[in-house]
């Protein structure tokens, strides 16, 4: 038995004792410990240091209000930074350190900080550091700042659960009242769920004697027991961290330690908020020692852990709750004598051992000192939710006023510290009604820090603010508790203001002289305990963040040895074969052009545009004309926002006079149906017109090059190829081993072109007959970046690489429908716009380099040299092995007027010669066409 | 996570939306001459209230549009209905 | 007011810090003033600050409805850059990064501007062009512009993901070096000190509730303190500019608002001395002094007036940060928070004329407001005391709307700030 374990009736397991170390040093505690009942049954006091002036600290509490002991944890080899030594599990083996701190937190050579603190005060550093600059002071103070270092390692299996879960009443605590309450509602035939953050349920009455004429283990069991019966779920380890729009409530259930939270995402029809009330310290010189703690987290430690804090006791406290503490420290063992603190100012003695307690004076030899200054009502969920709060003047504390949809407050929580009338609450609220604020027999005698006493007290034990930082704060004018906050950082250590908050807004009161409601509240921030990254991240990683579109036949693409690649959010080949990619994707060019490619098409595009107002439709959608268009016709087009600039290009082709087939940009198929649906639904008669997206249901393989007809003729389709028969932007139907085959005469390259498109469980056949025909002739497959080559021979953009957000199709040199379309079309208006007739619009053009140059990097920009201005900028740029030379494309300002002016072209720093010339670098006649 | 009812596929998570404009919107007529103050109303303008607000939402996995009042401050939906309906 | 400096802290500190005054007075409103500014935020503020320095125009009062600074300009990610496309916005944000990088001094406040850097990754061939062309565009803007291959990242920004196997595996990225983070508190007490002290009235817990005209002109503004005329009156309330416009009769705004959220986590010792951007993670980060991780990403796709996140987001921005930081799992976040903003249709901000006469807006900054405090108050400033627009405020008038010339950055960043 080490020194501080009593023998009390306790949650530990003293039957299987478990090894750790804090600081280099081995110690021995007990499974059911937390790192901190582990190192104060050790008679470990000195457990961190705080944040500013590196003074000595010691739990203040027992649990999530603990603001000292920061501990950085390895385990198994595995390091986890920030781990509050009263909320961290003991486990076997476990190295713990104290953060900000070294060598250890008993021996810290920062602690002659501490010497300096009258100049470190609220603030200090907005007031220098500024000459000659902050950055030169800056990497000292970052140094000194922060509280673990983390490890750059990435954590094997790390990774969080994260699901969705409803219920009809969710319990947030498992105390008295939660308990009572998620019985009641339980036995009501209500769907339950009990959470509680401890591992163990019970909340306080641990402490207890007896509930209800039975021990309060026997108690909690029965409700427990009662409530699974009745068909209830309890949830234990699990942090109810933040309530979010439309009743949203975020749990982190906590598994064994260095395993990430799993998150719930949990709907209930009806909170019941039990989540209790915390001690909250009293200011008086000295508060911040090791030694001073807080009479709940004492007697937790006892009830709990079966530890006792002290031998050698003084309890100071301004309310009742204290005489049950006081009976069960003495119980077990401890000497104890009780300071009215209103009786005159307190100072802890002592330096990293408290030795005393002097009040006026009378000096009191005690080791420990266990203050409480009242109960604070952890109303934090209830104020995520939008609950007001109302201040008791009886229990001098911000209670639940009116309730957040939903919602409702019993227990501690609500102000009900005795223990008959929260579980009356408790009872009224599980079975569906709402308790009112009940009267109390607290027994509390106001008490605030005093503004103006000597000494340094402390109210924001982690960040060291103290009543002196917040008397400069009022001084200086920071007067609203957010500049309050603000300036002096209290309340926004890792507790979050649990325990400084309300001392810190009494003292700015006091100092004012203003009623404590008056100054107001900072705003309660999810989440209610830190939680790690991991819990959001969860599934939301790797393969599965955007997941990537897969092709009908990628089997066929890695059988061919294809570079799969991501293009427009689809996984698709970059190019055929091993070795260097150049030469692999300029033979494809050269086979394009001399035989024919063969390329896998199928993320184009497909949605059909149907109904008898097809034709009005889709002649509005467009910029160009398309209600003149044909049956088994196609036109390419362009789609516009309302303001004008081009959203998409591509074809269109009609099948029949209802029926139209809008083939765009493989990277835009959402946006654009996402586009065509508001369209038909606002503005149109819906009933009319549908939409229907068949990109995904068909592939598509294009045949492009001089052999594509003899390729074509191989596959014996029934269709007439000639050029007469089946001429250039116009469009067959056949049929494919038995199954519909669309034949489009349109081409990308510049070259005779074909795409073949199929239901997409008919795409392997229909590929392996193309490429086995075309292997014949000496086509082969080609990838997406040999048809970018190709079409940037012929001046074909590609709309997000050659066109902004500001290019509009007369930029394009597609300028006749914006001056002659009659009927109105989508950006139409736009484009008569001031901008829109601008004399400096950016156009496409071509640039070539001199003869022998290299080629030009895409993203330089054109310049007028003398001041260096830009132009524009390259948007694509290739060797052509087609023509032997570097080809490029840009948008350059007024540059159709431009064509044979030479510019410079500027590149991080280096400038050399383009001159402006037609994008069509390749058959510029379009002979090829029909080759 | 904000629960809104499709009027087509009932209660689902936000996540299933698209936020589409204003409800309200009327698209001049083009084929006429609009002046371009007008036309910058049109595409630009918002009434953007802080309170009650009536909007145009797609909910994208069944693709509908629908008309949708809630309040922008607490967030709350108070009716979703068919475009439709609101055009009738 | 006491002067800050070592020598008057060093001297503070010895008698308990009672020598110093207030930083800024409370006083209580005049009737009237030459120029009432609605709002004091940083860009309020900041915009009486230059009134007073660049105009002599010292009868100045800025109103407002809570607590100074107390709306966007302490709830941002404290982010400065002038890394933009177009040399409008350059004009703009350089302008702002160039008065930054004085303002501790000028001000006698340390703002903290920590020029530290700031690093958007390329993750594909694609991006890396495009890096190139804003390297190349911010250079010819006259903005300090880096580009950097994959290995340049990697020293910059040891903790990234470098696996070939990620999602959006990283090849390069851009580095503006003048880049960096403030204080954003600071901010706008620096301005509130500074322009206090040029007798600027800040009056705090006064609410517009309607503006006062005479024959067509705004001449003042009915406020909780009482009615106050003024000979102009500019708004600088961003997030609620919509309703200002509404209550002004200046027509509908090309305005939404939006909630934006920022994170931060628990202190760590230094871990990353750059801003980091991923853009197809939507996720960017920095480390405060303090040793906090703050982190940002893209707004809530709700309008909203509700300053308060959401979880879906919540998710999408922090699941971000973990592929983009793998070995940051374990960290812990500390607090969450949200602002609401002003989103202009090309996410550029509106300054200028509002249509009504002697009122004048600032605002539209959408998420990027913190950076151009300095710019806009000093651009606001000239616009007030002048009538007429600074050449580099003079593109971004609401008038852009009616002829077109929009200023869309959406190109500048991933996240369309």
């Amino acid at each position: 038995m080490t020194s501080h374990r009593t023998s009390r009736v306790a949650l530990i397991d003293r039957l299987q004792p478990l090894r750790f170390s804090f600081d280099g040093k081995e110690y021995q505690g007990y499974k059911g410990d937390t790192l901190a009942s582990a190192l104060l049954a050790n008679g470990v006091r000195v457990m961190g240091r705080s944040f500013k002036y590196h003074r000595p600290r010691g739990p203040w509490g027992a649990w999530v209000d603990d603001p000292n002991a920061i501990m950085t944890v390895t385990l198994n080899g595995r390091t986890f930074p920030n781990c509050p030594a009263t909320t961290t599990p003991l486990v076997e083996g476990m190295q713990a350190r104290a953060v900000n701190a070294w060598p250890s937190a008993a021996f810290d050579i920062k602690s002659g900080l501490d010497v300096f603190h009258r100049w470190l005060s609220a603030g200090f550093y907005y007031k220098t550091f500024m000459w000659p600059n902050w950055h030169l002071f800056e990497p000292m103070i970052r140094k000194m700042a922060g509280l673990g270092d983390i490890s750059r390692d990435v954590l094997k299996g790390y990774s969080a659960d994260q699901v969705f879960d409803h219920c009809q009443v969710l319990v947030i605590g498992g105390g008295a009242a939660g308990l009572a309450a998620a019985r009641a509602a339980a036995e009501a035939g209500k769907g339950v769920v009990l959470v509680d953050d401890h591992p163990v349920l019970g909340g306080g009455l641990h402490q207890m004697p007896e509930i209800e004429g039975i021990a309060p283990a026997d108690w909690i069991a029965e409700q427990a027991s009662a409530i699974t019966s009745a068909g209830g779920r309890i949830l234990t380890a699990t942090t109810a961290f933040g309530v979010y729009d439309h009743g949203l409530v975020g749990l982190a259930e906590n598994g064994p330690f260095g395993t990430a939270p799993r998150l719930h995402r949990m709907r209930a029809e009806r909170i019941v908020l039990a989540t209790g009330a915390l001690d909250r310290p009293i200011t008086f010189t000295g508060n911040d020692r090791p030694g001073v703690m807080s009479v709940d987290g004492a007697c937790e430690y006892l009830a709990r852990y079966g530890v006792l804090v002290g031998r050698r006791i003084a309890l100071v406290s301004n309310n009742s709750l204290a005489d049950a503490a006081e009976v069960m420290l003495k119980e077990a063992g401890a000497q104890l004598i009780r300071l009215n603190p209103h009786d005159g100012p307190l100072q802890a003695l002592g330096g990293k051992q408290t030795k005393g307690i002097s009040q006026g004076s009378q000096h009191h030899a005690v080791d420990t000192i266990l203050a409480s200054g009242g109960m604070t009502p952890l109303v934090h969920l209830w104020r995520h939710a939008g609950g007001k709060l109302d201040w008791c003047e009886i229990r001098q504390a911000l209670l639940p006023g009116t309730a957040p949809d939903g919602m409702v407050a019993v227990g501690a929580v609500n102000g009900a510290f005795d223990l008959d009338v929260s579980l009356s609450e408790a009872r009224t609220a599980g079975a569906g009604k709402t308790p009112g604020v009940s009267p109390t027999s607290y027994g509390l005698a106001a008490l605030w820090p005093d503004p103006g006493s000597k000494g340094r007290q402390w109210i924001d034990f982690q960040h060291d603010v103290t009543l002196k930082d917040v008397e400069l704060a009022a001084r200086e004018n920071y007067v609203s508790v957010e500049h309050l906050k603000r300036y002096t950082t209290l309340g926004m250590a890792s507790d979050q203001g649990k325990t400084s908050n309300m001392a810190g807004l009494a003292a700015m009161a006091a100092v004012q002289g203003r009623p404590l409601p008056e100054v107001g509240t900072t705003t309660f921030r999810p989440p209610f305990v830190p939680v790690p990254l991991e819990m959001y991240h969860g599934h939301h990683g790797k393969q599965l963040w955007h997941p990537l579109k897969r092709l009908a036949l990628e089997p066929q693409h890695r059988a061919a040895e294809a570079a799969l690649g991501e293009y427009g959010g689809w996984l698709r080949p970059g190019w055929y074969g091993r070795g260097k990619a150049k030469n692999l994707i300029h033979q494809e060019v050269l086979t394009a052009r001399t035989s024919a490619g063969i390329f896998d098409a199928s993320p184009l595009g497909k949605i059909e545009v149907l109904g008898p107002d097809a034709e009005a439709f889709v002649n509005f959608i467009y910029y160009n004309t398309i209600s003149t268009l044909k049956p088994g016709h196609i036109r390419y087009g362009f789609m516009l926002t309302e303001g004008g600039s081009v959203m998409d290009d591509g074809v269109i082709a009609r099948l029949d006079q209802n029926r139209f087939v809008i083939s765009c940009s493989s990277s835009h198929v959402d946006s654009v149906r996402t586009h065509l649906e508001a369209w038909r639904q606002d503005g149109n008669d819906p009933d009319r017109i549908f939409i229907h997206d068949l990109t995904q249901h068909w592939a598509t393989i294009t045949v492009a090059g001089p052999k594509a007809r003899d390729i074509l003729a191989a596959l014996a389709l029934d269709v007439d190829l000639p050029a007469q028969e089946f001429p250039h932007m116009t469009l067959r139907e056949t049929r494919f081993d038995d199954t519909p085959l669309r034949i489009a005469r349109v081409s990308f390259t510049g070259d005779l072109s074909y795409e073949l498109s199929i239901r997409r469980t008919k795409a392997p056949a229909l590929w392996d007959a193309v490429v086995k025909a075309g292997v014949a002739l000496e086509a082969a497959p080609i990838g997406i970046e040999a048809l970018s080559i190709l079409r940037a021979e012929k001046g074909y953009i590609m709309v997000g690489k050659d066109t902004d957000g500001e290019t509009m199709p007369h930029d394009l040199g597609f300028g006749i429908p914006r001056l002659k379309k009659p009927v109105a079309f989508i950006g139409d208006r736009s484009l008569h716009s001031d901008k829109a007739n601008a004399s400096n619009r950016k156009a496409l053009v071509g640039l070539a380099v001199p003869t022998g140059d290299t080629l030009l990097p895409t993203g330089a920009h054109l310049v007028e040299d003398t001041p260096p201005r830009s132009l524009g900028y390259v948007t694509s740029s290739y060797d052509s092995p087609t023509l032997g030379h570097p080809i490029a494309l840009g948008l350059v300002e007024n540059g159709a007027a431009r064509i044979g002016e030479t510019v410079s072209v500027w590149h991080l720093g280096d400038i050399r010669k383009a001159t402006i010339c037609a994008p069509c670098a390749f058959d510029p006649e379009g002979e090829r066409l029909n080759a | 996570m904000q629960i809104f009812p499709c009027p087509f596929c009932g209660p689902r998570n936000e996540t299933e939306f698209h936020f589409a404009g204003e409800l309200g919107k009327v698209r001049p007529a083009t084929a006429e001459k609009i002046a371009a103050p007008d036309w910058a109303t049109y595409l630009y303008a918002q009434r953007n209230e802080k309170g009650l607000v009536h909007e145009v939402w797609m909910h994208l996995t069944c693709s509908e549009l629908f008309v949708m009042e809630r309040d922008s401050v607490t967030m709350q939906v108070l009716d979703t209905r068919s475009l439709r309906e609101d055009a009738q | 007011m006491t002067r800050y400096s070592a020598f008057n802290l060093l001297r503070e500190g010895l008698r308990g810090h009672t020598g110093w005054g207030k930083a800024w007075r409370s006083p209580a409103p005049k009737s009237s003033y030459d120029a009432v500014i609605v709002g004091a935020g940083g860009h309020g503020l900041a915009t009486a600050y230059y009134l007073a320095k660049n105009h002599g125009l010292t009868n100045v009062a800025v109103l407002e409805k809570g607590w100074l600074g107390g709306g966007n300009t302490g709830r941002n990610t404290t982010v400065i850059r002038s890394n933009y496309f177009y040399p409008e916005s350059a004009a703009l944000y350089d302008l702002s990064v160039r008065l930054y990088e004085n303002l501790s001094r000028e001000l006698n406040y340390n703002v903290m501007f920590s020029q530290r850097g700031m690093v958007v990754t390329a993750h594909s061939e694609p991006d890396m062009e495009m890096a190139a062309r804003q390297v190349n565009a911010m250079r010819l803007n006259g903005v300090d512009a880096e580009f950097l291959d994959r290995d340049q990242v990697r020293k910059l920004a040891p903790l990234l993901n470098y696996r070939a196997d990620m999602r959006f595996p990283i090849h390069g990225g851009v580095l503006q070096p003048r880049a960096g983070t403030g204080r954003h508190d600071a901010v706008a007490w620096g301005y509130a000190r500074a322009a206090d002290a040029l007798g600027v009235d800040i009056i705090q817990n006064c609410e517009v509730q309607d503006f006062i005209f005479e024959a067509g002109r705004c001449v003042g503004v009915h406020t909780s303190k009482g009615d106050i005329r003024a000979a102009v009156v500019g708004a600088t309330v961003a997030g609620h500019s919509s309703v200002i416009a509404k209550m002004a009769g200046c027509g509908d705004l090309p305005i939404t608002s939006y909630a934006l959220q920022a994170f931060v986590s628990e202190p760590l010792k230094p871990v990353l001395d750059t801003v980091v951007l991923c853009p197809p993670f939507g996720t960017y980060v920095s480390q405060s002094d303090k040793g906090g991780l703050v982190i940002g990403g893209g707004l809530d796709r709700i309008p909203s007036y509700g300053q308060r996140g959401n979880l879906p987001v919540q998710e999408t921005v922090l699941a971000g940060l973990v592929e983009m930081m793998p070995a940051l799992a374990s960290v812990k976040l500390l607090r969450h928070w949200a602002g609401i903003v002003d989103v202009t249709p090309d996410s550029s901000p509106i300054i200028g004329p509002s249509g009504v006469e002697g009122l004048y807006l600032n605002c539209g900054w959408g998420t990027g407001g913190f950076k151009a405090i300095p710019a806009g108050g000093y651009l606001f400033a000239h616009i007030l005391a002048t009538g007429t627009h600074h050449e580099i405020s003079r593109p971004f008038d609401r008038n852009r709307f009616v002829t077109g010339h929009l200023i869309d950055e959406g190109a500048a960043s991933g996240i369309a700030h």
